[in-house]
């Protein structure tokens, strides 16, 4: 390898990265969330980031938004770092993404073509022909071109995210951000939603991060996994490395056993003792 | 009370003023761009006005049919009847139009602005906008507050006109004032200075009543429990600075 080569190559693989989170430290309150969290998404590539409740799945997307900042660390979206950018530089990112929400966040007062609408009137000057091609169009894509007259509270909740997906792509962003897609969702609206995932990823090239814990599904359609623990990742790789992994927890995590180093009981006093001196308490 | 929780209280109290002004000063910065979108401000008038416009009318008509009731009674033992007219006009449009329609306005349309913004709120609709980098302050609070504190002096005038009326329907119709009598005595008695004090008194409760319900929606706990809560506090604030400020205003203008 040449010295030229050698220079470009960090190069090539930083721009590789849309979402690139390294050594980031977090805490609520004094309580650590993060504490030395990497994670890289990859350009056209669906990254899973999975994990126990609780071990800030969805505080990770609030950074990667620039709604949080780290207390300390790099989140580098789109090869800059969030927190040096001004508050128009962070509109100006946000735009560029997109972000499914777990129960939709529609807003309540429009009906579901103007749902979907909302970002590209807010954003653009098209005319009202084109603007009705384009969200009849997305509508289409998440097969609820039908409902576009119904109102959100008329919606399932299945109905509800793909109406938020459609809203979602709209304004074709690079980096698609999806916050426990999978959840209370039923077979059928979940297996449409995976293929979209799958599909927005393919055809449209979007680089899409799935957080979820619902780590089947993801195996199906995740290029590369993160399993998130404690605050940090404990293992990473594809669906097929993680399951192969010989981690204690990472087995725990993808065969869902009580058992293992991630404890199901919340800290408490011993079972025993606290049932047998409840009375005298 | 304890020393402690009294200190506590007295900072809680100041966290909130503290909160709300700078949150004002945001919202005005928002107002600006929220003037690019007329249709959001006017359906927000409509929402705060035209939907408080029977209550408010019902209201000023009772009202209006008490000082008419009372006031005959009262005037009578001084032997001025002919004088209803005056006390109608002055006690509706500077006080009673201004105030009563502050506390209504409060009730009808600060409460559904609170729970409007606290649950879009609790549902992640604003942080949504926030991801889709349309700013909530100019897309939701700023039209919300102008539509507030433009139907708040229109509905004040409404209730006093109507409150005019309800005092001539009983003084008049019921109790025999000359109709003459009341309408003259009226015109030669208020001056434009009365009018100016109700409309300034009705567009400061108006931007108080406002503030302070998009403010509490805005800041809400994301349960049902902050909603609840939030709303309730809008209601008993607003009502406590609007008597309060009612008794500061009319002070300046004596």
């Amino acid at each position: 390898m040449t010295d030229t080569e050698n220079q470009h190559a960090p190069s090539a693989t930083a721009d590789d990265a849309v979402v690139d989170v390294r050594d980031v430290h977090y805490s609520i309150d004094g309580r650590a969330i993060f504490s030395g969290l990497n994670v890289r998404a990859r350009r056209g590539l669906i990254t899973a980031v999975m994990g126990p409740s609780g071990t800030g799945k969805t505080t990770l997307l609030r950074l990667i938004t620039g709604q949080l900042f780290a207390d300390s660390g790099v989140v580098a979206v789109f090869g800059r770092d969030i927190e040096s950018l001004s508050s128009s530089q962070i509109y100006a990112a946000r735009r560029r993404m997109g972000m499914l929400f777990q129960n939709g966040a529609l807003l309540t007062d429009i009906d579901v073509f103007e749902n979907v609408a909302f970002p590209v009137r807010e954003h653009t000057d098209l005319p009202e022909s084109l603007i009705r091609k384009l969200v009849l169009t997305k509508l289409e894509a998440v097969g609820l071109r039908g409902a576009a007259d119904l109102m959100p509270a008329e919606l399932s909740g299945g109905m509800a995210r793909r109406v938020a997906l459609a809203r979602a792509i709209v304004m074709d962003p690079e980096v698609l951000l999806y916050d426990e897609p999978f959840v209370g969702l039923d077979p059928i609206s979940l297996g449409v939603i995976l293929r979209l995932i799958k599909h927005m990823n393919q055809a449209l090239g979007i680089t899409s991060i799935v957080v979820s814990h619902d780590v089947q599904e993801l195996a199906t359609i995740a290029d590369q996994s993160y399993l998130l623990s404690g605050g940090c990742v404990v293992a990473a790789g594809t669906p097929q490395e993680l399951a192969r992994s010989d981690s204690e927890t990472v087995h725990q995590f993808m065969t869902g056993s009580e058992e293992g180093p991630v404890r199901f009981h919340y800290p408490a006093p011993d079972y025993a003792s606290q049932l047998l001196g409840a009375d005298e308490g | 009370m304890s020393n402690a929780a009294r200190h506590g209280t007295i900072l809680e109290g100041l966290r909130k003023v503290g909160v709300t002004g700078i949150f004002f000063v945001r919202l005005l910065f928002a107002c600006v761009s929220a003037l690019a979108r007329p249709r959001l401000i006017i359906a927000q008038i409509y929402n705060a006005g035209g939907r408080s416009l029977i209550i408010i009318m019902l209201s000023g008509l009772f009202t209006g049919m008490v000082i008419g009731l009372l006031g005959q009674d009262v005037l009578r033992r001084f032997g001025a009847e002919t004088a209803l007219g005056t006390l109608a006009a002055l006690g509706l449009l500077k006080e009673l139009g201004p105030v009563l329609t502050s506390l209504l306005f409060a009730g009808r349309a600060g409460t559904a602005l609170t729970s409007e913004i606290g649950l879009m709120r609790a549902t992640d609709q604003l942080t949504a906008m926030e991801v889709m980098a349309v700013n909530p302050m100019s897309y939701v609070a700023a039209p919300r507050f102008l539509g507030g504190f433009i139907a708040m002096p229109l509905l004040a005038a409404v209730f006093s006109v109507i409150g005019l009326y309800g005092a001539q329907l009983v003084g008049v119709q019921l109790l025999g004032i000359d109709r003459g009598v009341y309408w003259s005595q009226m015109q030669s008695s208020v001056g434009i200075h009365d009018v100016t004090e109700g409309i300034v008194k009705s567009l400061v409760f108006g931007a108080v009543v406002s503030l302070i319900a998009v403010t509490e929606g805005y800041h809400a706990e994301p349960t049902a429990e902050g909603v609840g809560l939030a709303t309730t506090r809008t209601v008993v604030a607003s009502s406590v600075l609007t008597l309060l400020l009612d008794y500061m205003l009319t002070a300046v203008f004596l």
